[in-house]
Parts: C-alpha cells; sequence; structure tokens
C-alpha cells in the first residue's frame, strides 16, 4: 500500500511532469504514447476493417483468419519488437524505431479489430440479410444498412481490445527504448527506484481504464435503436439466441498481452 | 544455428536453463487459472449476479497491460517486487481473466433438461457436477485452456520488464547485441512451446473426451473460432 502512495506522490510531483536532462517528462511520455497508439490505430484500421467486413460479409477466409490469429497470439511481442528494430533502418525526418515500433503494434493489433469486424457481420441473423436481399438491396447496401449497423456493438468491441492491445504493446516497446509511460517502469526496474516504477504502473493503467471507459460508452451508442440489447436473456435458452443476444449487447473482445 | 548449439547447454544462463524457467513462470498458471475458473465459472453459470460481478472484476484486470500487473501483484500479495512468484501470479490472474468466460460459457452449454433428467434419476449435486455438467462442460472448457496457454506461453517472455529470467531474456539480449540467430531462437522456441502445450491439451482432451471426437471437426473449430472472437 505504501507502494502506491509513494507511486502516487511521484505523479503528483511537479518536476516529474517536464522533461529534464534527467529523464523524460510524464507529459512527454504521454504524448509519445498516444501518438503511437494513435498512428498505429489508424493503420490497423486501415487494415483490419475492410479484410473483416470482407471476410464477414461473404464466409470466405474465415479459417484462415483464425489460424493466423492463433499465430499471432503465440508471437512474443518482445521478440518481434527486437527482431524489426534491428531489422529496419531508420528514415530520415521520422524519430528513431518509429516505423518498427509501428509494424509490430499494426502486426499485433489486426487480429482482434478483424475478428471484431467479421464477427459482428456473422452475429447477424441470415433471416434478416436474405430479407434485405429480397427487397433488392444491392451487396454493398446490405454491408452498409444492414450488417455494419447491426453488427456494431461487435465491431467496437475489437476497436476495444485493439486499443488495448495497443496501449499495452506501446507499454512494453519501452523495455527497447521507446519513449512512452512504460519508460517509467523500466527505469524504474533499471534503477530501483520503485516509486517510479510504481507512477508508471498506476499511468498506464489509468490510460488503458480511460480508453476502454471511452470506447465502452460508444459501444453503447452504436447500437441501433430497435434492437434488443439482450434484455430477453431467458428466452435465449439456445446457444444461437445467446450468441445473437451476446453479439446486441457486444460481449467484450479481449486479447492478452 | 551454430550460436544455438554453442549455447544450448552451456553458457550463463543457457538456453536449456531458460526454457526451463519459461516453463516454471507458463505452466503453474495453466494449470491454476484451469482450476480456479471451474469452480468461478459453474458459480458465475448459476447466479446471475455473480456473473455480472465476476466477469467485470476480472474484464477490468484483463484491461491492465501486463508490465502493470508485474509490478502491482507484488505490492497486493506482499511478494518482492523481483521475485518470480509475482511473474505467476499475474499470468495466473490473466488465466482466470480469459477462462472465466469460457467456463461459464461451458457451464451454460450444458442443457438444463440434462440436469433435470440427471436429477431426477436421483444424481447428489456432486454426483451431476462431476458426473453430468463437468463432462459436458469439457469441450468448450478444453477450447478456452488451449488459448489460456498460447497467450500465457507467449507472455511470460515480458516478465524479462521486471527482469525475471524467461526466454525473453533472449530477446534483450539479442537487442543488444544485435544478434539476430538470439532473438530468433527465442521466438521459434516460445512458438515450439506453445504448439507442444497444445498437442498436449488437444492429446488430453481425444482421452478425456473421447465422445467429442467424432463432432470434432464442426464442433471443434466453431469454438476455436468463438474462442477466437472473445480473446483476439
Amino acid at each position: 500500500m505504501d507502494l502506491i502512495i509513494q507511486g502516487f506522490a511521484w505523479i503528483f510531483t511537479p518536476a516529474h511532469w517536464t522533461t529534464t536532462v534527467f529523464g523524460t517528462g510524464i507529459l512527454d511520455a504521454l504524448t509519445q504514447h498516444l501518438i503511437l497508439t494513435g498512428i498505429s490505430l489508424f493503420f490497423t484500421i486501415l487494415i483490419a476493417i475492410p479484410i473483416g467486413f470482407y471476410i464477414g460479409h461473404t464466409g470466405r477466409g474465415r479459417g484462415i483468419a483464425i489460424i493466423l490469429s492463433n499465430v499471432a497470439r503465440a508471437l512474443p511481442t518482445l521478440g518481434l519488437l527486437s527482431v524489426l528494430i534491428l531489422f529496419i533502418p531508420d528514415v530520415a525526418g521520422i524519430p528513431s524505431n518509429y516505423i518498427p515500433n509501428i509494424v509490430v503494434f499494426v502486426l499485433l493489433g489486426i487480429p482482434a479489430l478483424l475478428a471484431g469486424a467479421y464477427a459482428g457481420l456473422e452475429s447477424v441473423d441470415r433471416q434478416t440479410i436474405d430479407a434485405a436481399r429480397a427487397v433488392g438491396m444491392t451487396e454493398w447496401q446490405i454491408l452498409q444498412k444492414v450488417e455494419i449497423p447491426l453488427g456494431a456493438a461487435l465491431i467496437v468491441g475489437g476497436l476495444r481490445a485493439t486499443s488495448l492491445q495497443l496501449v499495452s504493446t506501446v507499454t512494453i516497446s519501452s523495455l527497447l527504448g521507446q519513449v512512452s509511460l512504460g519508460s517509467f517502469i523500466s527505469n524504474g526496474v533499471a534503477t530501483n527506484d520503485y516509486p517510479q516504477m510504481m507512477a508508471g504502473a498506476i499511468l498506464v493503467a489509468a490510460l488503458a481504464l480511460i480508453i476502454d471507459g471511452l470506447l465502452a460508452v460508444v459501444q453503447r451508442f452504436v447500437v441501433p435503436r430497435g434492437v434488443s440489447r439482450g434484455a430477453n436473456d431467458r428466452r435465449n435458452t439456445t446457444a444461437r439466441g445467446r450468441k445473437a443476444a451476446a453479439a446486441t449487447q457486444g460481449t467484450p473482445i479481449t486479447e492478452g498481452i | 544455428m551454430q550460436w544455438v548449439w554453442d549455447n544450448f547447454f552451456f553458457g550463463n544462463p543457457s538456453i536449456w536453463q531458460l526454457v526451463l524457467d519459461h516453463l516454471s513462470l507458463s505452466v503453474p498458471p495453466i494449470i491454476i487459472g484451469f482450476l480456479v475458473s471451474i469452480p468461478l465459472g459453474f458459480w458465475a453459470s448459476r447466479n446471475r449476479v455473480a456473473r455480472s460481478v465476476l466477469l467485470g472484476i476480472f474484464s477490468v484486470l484483463y484491461t491492465l497491460p501486463s508490465p502493470v500487473l508485474f509490478v502491482l501483484v507484488p505490492v497486493a500479495f506482499g511478494l518482492a517486487i523481483l521475485d518470480s512468484k509475482n511473474v505467476v501470479v499475474a499470468l495466473t490472474v490473466y488465466a482466470v481473466a480469459i477462462m472465466i468466460r469460457s467456463s461459464t460459457d461451458a457451464f451454460l452449454s450444458v442443457s438444463s433438461d440434462v440436469r433435470e433428467s440427471a436429477r431426477a434419476v436421483g444424481f447428489s449435486a456432486v454426483q451431476r457436477f462431476f458426473g453430468v455438467e463437468l463432462p459436458l462442460a469439457g469441450p468448450v472448457l478444453l477450447a478456452g485452456v488451449r488459448v489460456v496457454s498460447v497467450s500465457t506461453v507467449s507472455l511470460a517472455t515480458v516478465g524479462a520488464f521486471i527482469g525475471i529470467p524467461s526466454l525473453g531474456n533472449l530477446f534483450q539480449d539479442g537487442f543488444k547485441s544485435s544478434l539476430y540467430i538470439e532473438i530468433w531462437t527465442g521466438i521459434v522456441l516460445v512458438l515450439i512451446i506453445a504448439a507442444i502445450f497444445d498437442l498436449i491439451l488437444s492429446g488430453l482432451g481425444r482421452l478425456l473426451l473421447p465422445w467429442n471426437r467424432r463432432t470434432t471437426r464442426r464442433g471443434a473449430s466453431r469454438l476455436v473460432a468463438k474462442e477466437a472472437v472473445w480473446t483476439s
């Protein structure tokens, strides 16, 4: 308990907020953390959403996606970071190690969002889609007006999981020299400075919980009006019914890291 | 490759020693996480309040990045920060956090008709649990524990963050000395261990759940897909 208080005391020491010759300040570390998370999230969305929608809409390539995400789960973050930082050279004008770091973050961020995107579309009742097709909607309209709104909760669930994954991975990258909120943990470990280590842990935890909380709110709002939010649990005694209920509620999709 | 042979049994620490360290960090969380999540999942499947409380708590814990847990666990449990037990406890927390979802769902998947019938023919609550519900929940539990095992083996490397020896050491060392082969050795060994664990678990599944075999193809792949949704 003492250590937690010391951690907070470390955070609330004004001198720790700005960067000095003695070390990175909390503000700079937070900025770096957010920039890296943001850029990686952008590219993750750019790659995972179209592929996920393709798989979810057509039902093709699902097996491969599952295998790939299992392999991604087994891949150790640190190992991948180490290899790519050594392998990818720096480009002039871009901060050192940014490119390899972002490549790894995106690679590890994709599976959760991909799973969310295709599971979201798959959770939509087949009969609803057939009905949409029967009233003359084009495939594109079905995707836009039926599948995406009805699967939105799960899709945002995937976004939540991916964001957490990214916040975590960015934290870990500090072990290899990237400045982020994780830097306080790794510096603390390196210098046996326990309050600093605890301060880093508190800051990272706070960031993760805030981002998750914000996206949880978004997740509530994207469920279209009129779609039951799993209120009728009792009726859903079949696996299929439960799955549908879970989908409309947006069962959180989580990834360990 | 020469580097691998030179350092496999010799060196300080040798690769083999790190493999053993890695196993000692990753095996207990998988087993303990599995055992802990069964009663919790059973409880959560029977009681709606317990379900929302337990799933809520563990999803918050799961939100925390692993380096954070590695620092917070010792404070919560009164361990020294650089104790390898920290990593074991933190990984166990993650294991339970992943596993509790599947175990809750596993017990929910046992149809109430079956439970009622077991009761009608005179099974006691304990007999029902061990003779009916647990075996029927088996396939979903198995799918859950396979996910847990893969992610635990990979996560154990993050113990390097707080200086606990594991295959993660090869990443740090290799990084410092720009030795690709060392890093690749670590990655490949992690993947091999994860694959071996998965084979062992699916083998145990075949042995203990023989009735599952015929439906394995479609049933299991659907379960794995479901797990992928939850946990990836």
